[in-house]
Order: C-alpha cells, then sequence, then structure tokens
C-alpha cells in the first residue's frame, strides 16, 4: 500500500484506506522521537519549505521538527519577512521557491484554496497546513491518531465539537476525518458560528452545550479565531465562556474516560477551564506530540508516491 | 510452487543449533539481546530466544528493528514498504547484539540494520544469525551464524514461510524466470 498522490490538501479527498496508511506510519514514526537520537536518514538530500502566510508556532514548529528528524533540510519562510510584502504575487513567489529545487512546499495561507492552487501549478509536494476556514489536515489526522490511540477505534464514537465552527478549519477535517469512520458527531456553538446547512454532512448541531455532551467519548474543543471574526458573533467572550466553555460539571456530563481536546493556542477560561485544560481527561499534550508523528508520516509517504 | 530446502523438522533443528552455537561463542546468555529484522527475522529472533531459554534457563531479551527508513535505494523505489515498528526494551549500550534475518543475500539490508543500531545505541559488538545464507553478497558482510548455505542464481526467490504468519514453516527456492 502506498500514498499515490502528490499533495494532501484536505482529509475530504482521502479515502479511508488512505487515512489508515497514514496513521499506521505514524504509529511507528512515534518511537523516533524518543530515541536519544531523534533522527533517522530516510529523506536525506530533501529540501522542506515552511511558507506561512499566517501566525503559527505550533503546526510550523512541527512541520520543522518533522522534516528535521527525517534528515531532510528545512527552510522556513514567513510572510512578514517574505518578498510578498515587496509587490511578488503569490504564484511568483511559488514558483521561484521551487527553482531552487524543492521537494516539499508546506503552505499556510489566510484565503481557502491557496494549496490547491498551488499544488496545480508546482511540481513540489504540497501539504496545506491550514487555508483560511477551510482545511487543516496534519490537525484531523493527529487528531484522529489521538483518538485512535487513547480509544483503540474511531468508529461509533459519539465526538462533541465545540466552539468555532463557521472558521473552524480544523472542525472541517475533523468532521471530514470522522465521518469516514461513522463517528457519531455533534456541534456545539451559538447559531452565528455555525454554517448554515451542516447538517447535511450527517452531523446533529446543538446550541446548549449540557445537551450534546451527554455520554460524549470525546470533546474537541476549537479556538475562538478572534481573528477571523470582524464583526459581533457573539456578545462578549464572558458570556461565551458562561455557555460554552468546557468546565469540570459539564465534563462530568460526558463519559467518565472522556477525552478532551484543544488544537491549541487554549484560551484559557474563555474555550476551557485550567483545571480542565490540565486535568486527567486531557490529551492536549499527546496531541501536540502526535503531532510531530503524523507529519513525519506525511513527508515520508508523499515522498514515496513518485512514479508520474 | 518451488522446492523444499528446509522442511518444518530441519528449520527447528537448524534454530536449535544456532541457539547452542550463539551460547557456546558468548559463553552464556547473559550478556545477549536478540533483535529480529522486520518482518521475517522478528519470529525466528523470538524462536531462537525461547530455544536458548530452554536450554539456559533464562530467556534472553528480543527486540524489533525495521530497516526501511536507513534503506540506501529509497529515494529510488517506486514504492515504499510499509513501515513497521522498531522496539528494543533494553539498554543495548555494553551488550551483544544478535542480528537475525531470515535470509541473507545482498548484505544491504544488514548494512541499513547496523547503521540503524548504532544510532539507537552502542551495542558492545553485533552479530548477525540467519537462517538462510544465498550468496550474491554485495558488501563486504557474512553471518556468524547460517542455518543453511544455499547456492542460487541471482534471479532465483527464497521464500521463508513460518507458522507465526498462518504457514506450515518450509523454506522454498523458487526457479523464477530467467531473463
Amino acid at each position: 500500500m502506498e500514498l499515490k498522490r502528490k499533495d494532501i490538501l484536505s482529509l475530504s479527498d482521502l479515502d479511508r484506506e488512505e487515512i489508515d496508511l497514514i496513521l499506521q506510519t505514524a504509529d511507528s514514526f512515534k518511537e523516533v522521537s524518543t530515541r536519544e537520537i531523534k533522527k533517522v536518514p530516510a529523506l536525506r538530500g530533501k529540501t522542506v519549505i515552511n511558507l506561512f502566510f499566517e501566525p503559527s508556532t505550533r503546526t510550523r514548529t512541527s512541520f520543522e521538527l518533522a522534516g528535521k528528524r527525517l534528515s531532510a533540510d528545512v527552510i522556513n519562510i514567513s510572510s512578514t519577512g517574505s518578498s510578498t510584502v515587496k509587490g511578488e504575487s503569490l504564484l511568483d513567489t511559488a514558483r521561484n521557491i521551487e527553482a531552487m529545487h524543492s521537494d516539499f512546499i508546506i503552505v499556510r495561507h489566510a484565503s481557502s484554496g491557496v494549496p490547491q492552487f498551488l499544488a496545480k501549478s508546482l511540481q513540489s509536494a504540497v501539504i496545506n497546513a491550514g487555508d483560511g476556514a477551510h482545511a487543516h489536515p496534519s490537525q484531523g489526522l493527529l487528531d484522529l491518531l489521538t483518538i485512535k490511540e487513547a480509544k483503540g477505534t474511531l468508529e461509533g464514537l459519539k465526538v462533541v465539537i465545540v466552539g468555532d465552527i463557521l472558521h473552524g478549519r480544523v472542525a472541517h477535517s475533523d468532521i471530514h476525518g470522522l465521518l469516514k469512520y461513522g463517528a457519531d458527531i455533534h456541534l456545539v456553538a451559538p447559531p452565528t458560528l455555525i454554517p448554515i446547512g451542516i447538517e447535511l454532512w450527517g452531523v446533529t448541531v446543538h446550541y446548549h452545550l449540557d445537551e450534546a455532551l451527554h455520554d460524549a467519548d470525546v470533546v474537541i474543543l476549537l479556538r475562538l479565531q478572534l481573528e477571523r471574526q470582524n464583526t459581533a458573533y457573539f456578545p462578549t467572550l464572558r458570556e461565551y465562556a458562561k455557555l460554552y466553555g468546557l468546565d469540570r460539571r459539564r465534563l462530568s456530563l460526558a463519559k467518565e474516560d472522556a477525552l478532551v481536546m484543544h488544537p491549541g493556542p487554549i484560551n484559557r477560561g474563555v474555550e476551557v477551564t485550567s483545571e480542565v485544560a490540565d486535568g486527567l481527561s486531557s490529551v492536549i499534550l499527546k496531541q501536540v506530540s502526535n503531532g510531530i508523528a503524523v507529519r513525519m508520516a506525511l513527508l515520508f509517504l508523499l515522498s514515496g508516491g513518485k512514479n508520474d | 510452487m518451488g522446492t523444499v530446502i528446509l522442511n518444518s523438522h530441519e528449520i527447528l533443528r537448524v534454530l536449535t543449533r544456532i541457539a547452542h552455537e550463539i551460547l557456546e561463542r558468548n559463553e552464556g546468555a547473559k550478556e545477549i539481546i536478540l533483535v529480529g529484522i522486520q518482518t521475517g527475522g522478528v519470529h525466528l529472533a523470538k524462536r531462537i530466544a525461547h530455544f536458548i531459554g530452554k536450554i539456559e534457563g533464562t530467556t534472553p531479551p528480543t527486540g524489533t528493528l525495521d530497516i526501511t527508513l536507513y534503506r540506501d535505494d529509497l529515494a529510488a523505489r517506486k514504492e515504499y514498504p510499509t513501515l513497521k515498528k522498531t522496539d528494543i526494551p533494553v539498554d543495548m549500550n555494553d551488550k551483544k547484539v544478535v542480528l537475525v534475518d531470515d535470509v541473507l543475500f545482498t548484505g544491504r539490508t544488514i548494512r541499513a540494520a547496523m547503521d540503524s543500531l548504532i544510532d539507537l545505541g552502542r551495542p558492545k559488538e553485533i552479530q548477525l544469525a540467519v537462517l538462510v545464507d544465498r550468496g550474491h553478497r554485495e558488501l563486504p558482510i557474512r553471518a556468524d551464524y547460517v542455518g543453511k548455505n544455499l547456492p542460487t542464481a541471482f534471479h532465483e526467490k527464497v521464500e521463508v514461510l513460518l507458522e507465526e504468519v498462518g504457514e506450515e514453516d518450509r523454506v522454498l527456492l523458487n526457479r523464477g524466470q530467467k531473463n
């Protein structure tokens, strides 16, 4: 089995066998990060370019470490230091990078569709590291890996996703991934942050957190994308925290062994109380560790798929 | 179907002999770790450990090693083999590692395995045990313990089938197509 594709753009393009292969490979890669010498020679001589037009610490560092632990050369380009501020177009920037013989371009951009556009225009493998409100496939995959690891399976789990679904590319990737395994997905948010018609994806929508949490296996909290909310979607952060914040009492409505997940960065006291974020149910830091393994798997599998 | 080179009784005898040879050369099993190369060597390492346990009373630790990430043909391959687990549960420093594989052919797998082991720790010694040595080495590598020396033509295929993967224990030689 191999990954027969050039790029990873969204989880909706991947079929279940491909996701299984990625998760299985990531599971094997976890061991590399626990070694004294955290490096294997698999991608020696390959060049990975992190092209980030939006701020990111976790995802960029994670891709960078994933590349370095596979012995690839990794270069980071961020929007502030790049020539786009000098007026260069996106495609010209990308073509110039490719002219330096890159093998992978990891792209994050505030506009949906940028990775698709670059994938069509470039020879390099393109991995979407988050585009607008569209998708964040590597985060979706690491969430699947974290859930599968804790629960043994993804099938039939009740997963509650709380927060900004409207701007939530993480939510979109999680939903696409989980639906392929037949999870029972419940979305909770103020009505203004739920996209119209999302029920058609086969998910249940709630406006009250308490009723959704009953018997949940997994609770995924989303960050409020305050930078994308240019109009008021809810009156105050305090009200949001009160109605949609996860605290100990609310968590007790879910199953006893329920997992609490958050893609980070956390707004403590808003999406989740510190008590829950640092509690025994929380796998938030495990998500971060798994992120490296998943990204190593993506780089490794994509570099093997070039047979066109 | 190919010619049967070793049947289940012969495999049993050969592995028992290798267990004795490992004990003789290392004067016991105290410092030994058996590391099977994924996937063929993994079951054989466990079996040899079991035989050593029966002879000595203490079973040496075993580990598994996936050499995919260390292959020298990784960049050229069109299809990657599926990555399997590397798991060496004990500290290898100052221990003698016996690498176990099913078939010794070009020696490239063993080169990759040695590089991988040395990244994982600093064994006092690395030895090599194989069920079948079929020749055609492309690197200066030899086995310390050989189940059977089998002269082959380069295009022939040696297949090791084991109970652990749902087959009757046997080693087959497939003549294959001559080029």
